[in-house]
């Protein structure tokens, strides 16, 4: 890596600060950022990290019975606590990455990191969740705007995702045999309004809906109901590990069968 | 009945203890007083004229020692290669140069350019960035067959083509193999690729080059499975260090698989370095140069024929197979496919007519050379997938098939040069029918089906040469350097014992087997043994670990230095006895006069050979240490057969590897557990290959598959747990200890009975699917499933 200043503040206000510095980036978990420093991808001035801020730590319920997760929380903390509230979202965190990963990875670094890959994306977007960034609330559909790239405007911190709990819900991960990232992901998650499917690891466009199952699924909430339903490989990811072909089959099959867990 | 100590015992591995404490002493924990540090500018383009570098800015940057480029390398050799491979036309394969530092060309991404040595390594990073290069791309020739067509791209200008050699063998042969095809009232084709594999061992390569200018000698402290031949390629042919000024250290090496053995440019540039700047430099491979640099293994695409008669005995086999060389030629690259895999194409079965063609080519990729098995995988992969497929075709039974063509008769000599002295292969399909319980599969595999889920079950049989190797053999052959061994057995006064062996372990457990030999000889305590291996300095000129060679070769050499020891020992005991020689046994320890109640313990005589107060000086001399070199008179021939079974998701294509079961023939088992212990490693590695491993390049020369985010390597949720047997053992006839040799057998056993346990669960599905290429990744199998 480049040589680079490090500040480590303890409120988001100072990180906010701190970041206004040209060329300075926050650093979370560095589980994405530390490798492609040491790899000379990128040449930060300054790196923020946010995990002594206090209050961006830890998943709680609020009046709204959503579930707040802190911006800098590890997977394996919302792997533990999110398993009674909102299981889906747990399982979805124990299994990305290993052990280690776990404990360094934050759902805020990989929301903002907004790898096509990623698991977190899938499951902000099928529970319709908020991103609240130090200075305003994201609707996830409107967060997410392709590859690696999100609303979030330079120097802005991501200190919280809050996550409405479904019904009921599920996610599988087909995983990419080398990365174990996913290949494929589909969430789905039901509310008393109706069903939400995103989709990840597949799309050129990263993380997104598929609204043809959220239909028939809001109809008829039974893995038969996507009977016929495809997704056309236009579009989709091709590299070593699937064609785009392969990935649109995959998004059919994942689906129902998160579906299945999920009724 | 299990022993508890010396040959047979399980012993636990006492190396284990520091390795898994963190108290190993590896080459990157080596650091020299006042080192500088190297790193490598690589070319980022697969093929490319190089026009000018100019290094004048990174001279000047902070820290920078010296830039070097392959102009500092003028009259310096290049790495040499070890064997040389004669064509079907009698002539010698093409030899293309391979510099240190590239000049002229660049010929694969990875090909070293220059080289900053700096105080850190960040200040010699930072200054490679500042290195001004000028280099026109060209068109880069990755396709072996694309690569010899008429006016492809040559990676070697100098050189008539892009082919290093057209073997056939046996030349005479290839008559009477067309004649049977011919004739043959079947005959099955298989077209089909053995995968680009990267060894990844755990540690990377490391080289620290030290010079000592008081007494004009140089230390190479390297990742190396052998440091003697590093000492000999890299003193001899590329440095012209004589030998006794050059010292090669291999100290704890994380792993090796083959991709230790070779001679690399980063061991001649630090040692080299090191002399011109009167300092140590130390490199240290991060783990994407491993990949661009470290050499490959496998790359072989092949066509194979098995022919038929009426009653379905194997006539003929005729095999045509494109070998890929890489860019340059690695240390042992021209024998993998000629040598170690041509001698055994006649695997377990008695076809009476062979003919290999083998065409070796050069293209812009890293060097491909031996990777655990080397050449032995290939034969066993193509033997064992044809006559899987033929099995199928004549709708008989696969292991029927198998029995029916066994050879049965020992010695026997195959149409493809070598004489297996010993084998019983029904004895391990015997024991594999048991121990991977085929009768239970049916209820097995209607366990699945009520799940969603296809089961198959794939058989195998495969034969390896190892104990690497006759020298006089191998040296008809083509290679250029002896492949026996030596062990020195120095035993102190107080009785305690020091092994200085030729072989090295990286991985192997030799410090706890080798010693559980020579204690079963002398009757003492294992404890009392220990083994001193991996210094040029300290051992005898032993070639090395490779080949499942080191206790079959280096073992022996062992045993007759432990022999010598006896004799002697024998001689001062008599002398301190009073008795004849004759009358002196040794049991326990203890040397007594036969028939009587006198004796004297181990420990009185050494210390006697040391302090030789009451001694026989007028016949013998003081002391007690004895070395021997031993030359195996034929490789050995470890066999076996394996059962695989998976389990298919048809919707998505994902195989799961549900049980697996191996019976091999080892001849006799020095430690039971470490054998197991290897057999595990090994099948990890082919189920690694059938299932996951993949080098790509594409059609320019970049390799896509450079790191971890798309290699995929096996993990342990992607292993079994096995079942092992070696219990059916024929002793080896020619070697001392009647072993085998155990290292490569599970890489090369394995890969076929995935692929054909995979193929049987989509033919139990009703999808014809005859072939599919490894790595049986769930894309593959599930497109092959749409056709
Ligand atoms: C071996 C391995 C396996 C993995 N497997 C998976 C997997 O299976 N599934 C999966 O989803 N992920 C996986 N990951 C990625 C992992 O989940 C990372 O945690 C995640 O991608 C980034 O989180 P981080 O906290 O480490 O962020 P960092 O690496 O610290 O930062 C990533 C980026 O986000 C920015 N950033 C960080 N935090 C914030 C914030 N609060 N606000 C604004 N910007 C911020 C940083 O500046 C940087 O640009 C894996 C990673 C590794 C190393």
């Amino acid at each position: 890596m480049y040589a680079f200043d490090f500040e480590k503040p303890t409120t988001v206000a100072e990180a906010v600060a701190a970041l206004a510095d040209d060329e300075a980036q926050p650093l979370s978990g560095g589980q994405t950022l530390i490798p492609t420093l040491k790899q000379r991808l990128a040449m930060p001035s300054k790196l923020v990290s946010l995990t002594g801020i206090a209050e961006m730590q830890g998943v709680c319920t609020n009046d709204a019975g959503q579930l707040c997760i802190g911006g800098a929380t590890p997977h394996a903390v919302v792997a533990a606590e999110a398993a009674s509230k909102y299981p889906a979202l747990s399982a979805l965190a124990s299994n990305i990455g290993d052990p280690a990963v776990r404990n360094r990875g934050t759902i805020g670094g990989s929301v903002a990191n907004n790898d096509p890959a990623a698991c977190y994306p899938s499951a902000v977007l099928a529970s319709g969740a908020t991103v609240v960034t130090n200075n305003r609330e994201i609707a996830a559909d409107d967060y997410f705007q392709g590859l690696f790239s999100t609303a979030l405007e330079e120097g802005e911190i991501i200190t919280e995702v809050r996550f409405p709990v479904p019904q009921a819900a599920n996610y599988q991960k087909f995983v990419q045999p080398a990365s174990r990232f996913a290949l494929v992901g589909v969430f789905v998650a039901k509310f008393a309004d109706g069903v939400r499917v995103a989709v990840t690891g597949a799309s050129n466009d990263g993380v997104f809906r598929w609204t043809e199952a959220e239909k028939a699924l809001s109809a008829n909430f039974s893995p038969d109901a996507l009977n016929g339903l495809s997704v056309s490989a236009d579009g989709m990811i091709g590299d070593l590990h699937g064609t785009p072909e392969y990935r649109a089959h995959l998004i059919a099959v994942m689906t129902k069968r998160a579906v299945a867990a999920a009724s | 009945m299990p022993k508890d100590s010396g040959i047979g015992a399980a012993s636990k591995r006492r190396e284990d203890v520091r390795f898994l404490t963190g108290a190993g002493n590896y080459t990157d924990d080596i650091n020299v007083y006042g080192q500088a540090y190297v790193y490598f500018l690589r070319s980022d383009v697969a093929h490319g004229r190089i026009n000018s570098i100019d290094t004048s800015a990174a001279s000047e940057m902070p820290g920078v020692v010296r830039v070097f480029t392959g102009d500092d390398f003028e009259g310096v050799g290049g790495l040499p290669c070890g064997w040389q491979v004669t064509d079907r036309f009698g002539q010698p394969m093409q030899e293309p140069g391979h510099p240190v530092l590239a000049r002229g060309k660049v010929r694969h991404v990875g090909d070293p350019i220059a080289a900053v040595v700096a105080d850190t390594l960040q200040q010699a990073r930072d200054a490679a960035e500042a290195i001004e290069l000028d280099i026109e791309e060209l068109p880069a020739v990755v396709d072996m067959k694309a690569a010899l067509n008429e006016g492809a791209a040559k990676v070697h200008d100098e050189l008539p083509s892009n082919l290093c050699y057209d073997w056939g063998f046996v030349e005479d042969n290839k008559a009477a193999v067309d004649e049977a095809i011919k004739n043959a009232a079947h005959v099955t084709t298989l077209e089909l690729i053995n995968n680009r594999l990267v060894a990844n061992p755990m540690e990377p390569r490391v080289a620290v080059g030290d010079y000592n200018r008081a007494n004009d000698e140089s230390t190479l402290y390297t990742t190396s499975q052998n440091p003697h031949v590093i000492r000999l390629l890299m003193g001899a042919f590329v440095l012209g260090i004589p030998e006794h000024k050059l010292r090669v250290v291999a100290p704890d090496v994380g792993g090796g698989f083959g991709t230790k053995i070779f001679h690399y440019a980063e061991e001649a540039f630090v040692t080299f370095a090191s002399r011109k700047l009167n300092r140590a430099v130390k490199w240290t491979a991060s783990r994407s140069e491993a990949f661009m640099s470290d050499a490959h293994g496998r790359d072989h695409v092949t066509k194979i024929e098995l022919a038929l008669d009426a009653d379905n005995n194997f006539t003929a086999i005729r095999t045509e197979t494109y070998a890929n060389m890489g860019a340059y030629l690695s240390t042992f690259a021209p024998s993998v496919p000629t040598w170690l895999h041509g001698t055994l194409m006649a695997g377990n079965y008695k076809t009476p007519l062979i003919y290999v063609n083998v065409k070796a080519v050069f293209t812009n990729t890293v060097p491909v050379d031996a990777y655990r098995g080397a050449g032995r995988p290939e034969a066993t992969y193509q033997l064992e997938r044809v006559v899987d497929k033929a099995a199928r075709e004549l709708g008989v039974d696969p292991i029927a098939l198998r029995r029916q063509n066994f050879i049965s008769e020992f010695p026997y000599a195959t149409p493809v040069a070598v004489e297996y002295d010993t084998g019983n292969y029904f004895a391990t399909m015997d024991k594999l029918e048991e121990i991977a319980d085929l009768a239970g599969f049916d209820a097995r595999r209607k366990e699945s089906e009520a799940k969603g889920m296809l089961r198959g079950l794939g058989i195998n049989c495969y034969i390896e040469a190892c104990g690497i190797a006759p020298s006089n053999l191998v040296g008809q052959l083509g290679a250029r350097a002896g492949l026996y061994d030596a062990a020195t057995v120095r035993v102190n006064a107080t009785g305690s014992i020091s092994v200085m062996v030729g072989a090295h372990s990286h991985g192997q457990g030799h410090e706890t087997a080798f010693p559980q030999v020579v204690a079963d000889m002398l009757g003492i305590d294992e404890s009392m043994i220990e083994i001193v291996h991996g210094d040029s300095s300290k051992i005898p000129f032993g070639m090395g670990t490779y080949g499942s060679r080191s206790l079959a070769v280096c073992g022996s050499a062992m045993v007759r230095a432990t022999e010598k020891i006896i004799k002697k020992a024998k001689k001062i005991a008599s002398h301190l006895l009073e008795a004849s020689e004759g009358d002196i046994e040794l049991k326990d320890g203890k040397f007594s006069v036969a028939g009587t109640d006198k004796s004297v313990a181990w420990g009185d005589v050494t210390l006697a050979a040391y302090v030789p107060h009451n001694y026989p000086l007028e016949d013998i001399e003081p002391g007690l240490e004895e070395t021997a070199f031993y030359d195996p008179s034929n490789f050995t021939y470890p066999s076996g057969a394996y059962c695989c079974e998976v389990e298919l998701d048809p919707e998505t294509g994902k195989v799961t590897i549900e049980r697996f079961a191996a019976a091999d023939d080892f001849g006799n088992v020095v430690n039971p557990m470490i054998v197991e212990g290897q057999v595990h490693g090994g099948i990890g590695q082919g189920i690694g290959q059938a299932l996951l491993e993949n080098c790509v390049y594409d059609s320019e020369g970049q390799l896509l598959s450079a790191s971890y985010m798309d290699y995929a390597m096996p993990r342990a949720e992607d292993v079994p747990f096995y079942v092992v047997d070696h219990s059916c053992a024929t002793p080896c006839t020619h070697n001392p200890l009647g072993v085998k040799g155990c290292g490569e057998a599970g890489a090369i056993g394995s890969p076929p009975a995935v692929v054909n346990a995979v193929i049987d669960a989509i033919q139990s599905g009703g999808k014809n699917v005859l072939h599919i290429d490894m790595p049986l990744s769930p894309q593959r199998v599930w497109a092959a499933m749409q056709d």
